[in-house]
């Protein structure tokens, strides 16, 4: 009776939140001046894991984290060639919504936005998931058009999404320049309330921390040198510290997915891009929602601190590379003083670019593949930041029940076979 | 930005560039399978490393051309060169 209860509350998640800080004890712990302890261990590397998790970004670590939370299943190693958050999940611009263009696409977005709405409460870390709207401006009638098609998309989905003309977006944002005579005019835009910011790492962090208190091994600079397959089923994976024997091995290693997929002779449909963002000196808060501009390529938002965080699309050529360039930079500004003219003064602090993995039609490839016990979750190029608990999630449960859970049925790598390509470029090519 | 050599007009910024896509060969529509049509279509090498490509000198000769190309560095080597060099 008490084992069968305690694995119920394992189920729900209730037994195993790790401890809840308290106010008092950080304060004191602040004012005593000593250095903060680390909010998880190192484990040493066992021969044997039952799922063996590649890539300790905010995928990987949700992935983990669900698998000890919601099904019991706490035998799980997290590797990273690298430190965790390291990637892409520590170099996005941290912008959540979920007003995308395709049903599949806005019904999987609205559930992460769900999921990180709760998930300072449930990881017990203060992720500081900031609502303070989103506004995917219009410059011409085609993106005004589309805007008012993602809007309608959106409402049948119940997401709070509308299109909004000048005079509002002036009064959400009064330092854009909304004046007619200008190279781009702003002439509407899809306004969704419920997206924001949220500090990735702190989402990293809580994952790491609430995955490692359920037992999970986390190994940073682990990094993966091969994938043992015999008779078309995964036996283990060999490492820079050894061989790991394990059923399952789950690729969630983003820019590098295409090198980890060929480990395991599972070609993917991705390409690696660069992204490039940038960051300015931290000035008087004056920018409340995030703004976006397909047409200029850009998207702004000030964090907490006053720094306006830029991003803008992926580079023109794949690449491995992290280097930024000056043409990325100057291209940069000169479209954010198209949108804020106000800004021609305010000193850029630095620049750092992370890798995409792009797939064809935008969307993200999830599930198993023709090799058993290895399953992708990649393809996440621009965009999967904001799809990190709601694919952890879904990946967890896909493991642990050995079926496709229906909310990424859509993302199987089959689709490219059977043609059925979800198009989601309209609404995640820039629109981040 | 990197500098790209067009083998005709020598060498200017990638900006001027486009970049096409790794090389690879057409099948045959008359006898592909589905199969390697979507290979040919969805499936690009994406190696970190070497990788041979083609470049389409947009705002100059408007030709293409195949270099190599390092993903991982973005050191490049011009596989060829104008007829007369």
């Amino acid at each position: 009776m008490e084992a069968a209860r305690s694995a119920d509350e394992r189920r729900s998640g209730r037994a195993s939140r790790p401890p809840r800080y308290s106010a008092f004890a950080l304060l004191r712990h602040g004012l005593s001046g000593q250095p903060w302890p680390r909010v998880w261990h190192e484990q040493p590397l066992r021969p044997r894991y039952d799922v063996v998790i590649i890539g300790g970004g905010v995928h990987g670590l949700a992935a983990a984290y669900y698998l000890a939370a919601n099904h019991g299943i706490s035998n799980v190693a997290v590797l990273d060639k690298s430190y965790l958050g390291g990637g892409g999940s520590g170099r996005n611009t941290a912008i959540l919504r979920s007003n995308y263009l395709t049903p599949e696409g806005v019904h999987f977005y609205d559930r992460s936005v769900q999921l990180y709405d709760n998930l300072s409460a449930t990881l017990g870390y203060n992720v500081m998931f900031s609502k303070r709207g989103h506004l995917t401006l219009a410059h011409n009638d085609a993106s005004l058009r589309t805007m008012r098609w993602r809007a309608e998309v959106n409402k049948l989905q119940g997401i709070d999404s509308d299109v909004i003309g000048p005079a509002e977006i002036k009064k959400l944002a009064p330092y854009l320049d909304t004046s007619a005579g200008v190279r781009y005019p702003i002439l509407g835009a899809l306004y969704h309330p419920p997206g924001g910011v949220v500090r990735h790492d702190a989402v990293n962090w809580g994952y790491a921390r609430a995955a490692a208190h359920l037992g999970v091994h986390l190994h940073q600079n682990t990094e993966v040198t091969g994938i043992d397959v015999a008779g078309g089923r995964v036996l283990g994976v060999r490492t820079n510290r050894g061989a790991i024997a394990t059923p399952v091995v789950v690729n969630c290693t983003a820019g590098w997915s295409t090198l980890i997929g060929d480990m395991a002779g599972v070609r993917l449909p991705i390409q690696t891009f660069p992204l490039q963002a940038a960051v300015t000196e931290p000035v008087k808060s004056f920018l409340h929602p995030v703004i976006v501009s397909g047409t200029l390529h850009v998207y702004v938002s000030q964090t907490d601190r006053g720094e306006l965080v830029f991003g803008a699309s992926v580079d023109p050529f794949t690449a491995y590379s992290t280097r930024g360039s000056l043409e990325f930079t100057e291209g940069l500004a000169g479209n954010v003083l198209q949108l804020m003219p106000a800004l021609s003064k305010v000193r850029l602090l630095r620049q750092w670019a992370g890798l995409c993995d792009m797939t064809p039609d935008f969307s993200p490839v999830m599930g198993p593949t023709d090799v058993e016990g290895f399953y992708v979750d990649v393809g996440w190029g621009t965009y999967g930041f904001k799809a990190g608990p709601v694919s952890g999630e879904a990946m967890a449960e896909c493991i642990a029940s050995g079926r496709t859970p229906e909310i990424i049925a859509p993302f199987a790598l089959s689709r490219f076979g059977a043609g059925h390509l979800v198009g989601e470029k309209g609404a995640a090519a820039v629109g981040h | 930005m990197i500098q790209i050599r067009c083998p005709w007009c020598g060498p200017r910024g990638s900006a001027e560039f486009r970049y096409e896509g790794d090389v690879k060969t057409r099948p045959d529509p008359a006898t592909a399978t589905p199969q390697a049509w979507r290979e040919y279509l969805y499936f690009p090498a994406n190696p970190c490393g070497p990788v041979t490509e083609t470049w389409y000198h947009r705002m100059g000769c408007q030709r293409f051309f195949t270099l190599k190309r390092d993903t991982a560095t973005n050191e490049m080597w011009n596989l060829e060169e104008a007829p007369g060099d």
